[in-house]
């Protein structure tokens, strides 16, 4: 009862925060600060999904294999927005900076 | 010995990818295997380079840090993106990696990629440049607290 309570808990704040991920995709101005919204989609948002779906299966095989898919978002994801950044930055865009110092 | 370890991981990966036990299944699992760890070994993909597991409890409490940095990181993300108005200050900053091995400067950049807020955008020897969504991200990672934590944990030692 309390793991369903937590599974939908996680599965729903998951949805939430992909929402609230793409809502600051199209609210940044450009793309390096876009890519930091998108970010939050990755890691958090994917994390507390397989998290809730792990609740959901229980102690299985299947929850195995959605820890593996952890594992590779929480690998491949960092590399992903990386080469992002860097492609647009040989690409010889120029982030918008802000003129504080 | 490398390369038993890595056929007996794959095997086991194999069975509980499958979860399959009936004796056909099995053999053909473990032909399988065999064909992989062949094809690796004459990739040269069986190196001491790829992922470092005698080091994961090590790393495995890095990992615990990282994810909580993780989750306040996202929290100050969306904080950002609900605040009406102007709520970031993007910059570009440079700061130098001084891990010892290249293994350890890989972590310090993909942990700083990984946390909402701030990007790495190239690598140059030890130099890194990353872009910040705001101000108090930057400064952040600028007081080091990130790179001091890896050099605790001693995941970055080769």
């Amino acid at each position: 009862m309390i793991i369903e309570y937590l599974s939908w808990f996680c599965l729903v704040s998951g949805g939430l925060l992909g929402i609230i991920g793409g809502i600051g995709m199209h609210r940044f101005p450009d793309f390096y600060s876009r890519l930091h919204a998108a970010g939050t989609t990755d890691t958090l948002c994917a994390a507390l999904f397989l998290i809730g779906l792990g609740l959901q299966s229980g102690f299985t095989l299947a929850s195995f294999k959605l820890f593996l898919i952890f594992a590779f978002i929480f690998f491949t994801s960092p590399t992903a927005s990386h080469s992002l950044a860097n492609a647009a930055m040989l690409g010889g865009l120029q982030p918008k900076v802000e003129n504080d110092a | 010995m490398r390369t038993l370890f890595v056929a007996v991981l794959i095997f086991a990966f194999w069975i509980l990818l499958s979860g399959h036990t009936g004796l056909l299944l099995l053999s053909l699992g473990i032909f399988s295997t065999l064909l992989t760890v062949f094809l690796g070994h004459r990739m040269r993909l069986i190196d001491r380079e790829s992922y470092p597991i005698e080091k994961l409890p090590k790393l495995f409490r890095y990992y615990f840090f990282l994810g909580k940095e993780i989750i306040m990181a996202n929290m100050d993300v969306i904080k950002r993106i609900l605040k009406p108005g102007k709520s970031i200050s993007p910059k570009v900053i440079d700061l130098t990696a001084n891990q010892p091995s290249n293994l350890g400067k890989v972590i310090y950049a993909n942990s700083i990629t990984l946390t909402p807020g701030t990007v790495t955008m190239d690598v140059k020897a030890d130099q890194l440049k990353v872009h910040a969504l705001s101000k108090e991200a930057a400064d952040d990672l600028a007081s080091g607290r990130m790179a001091k934590v890896i050099h605790n944990s001693k995941a970055d030692s080769s």
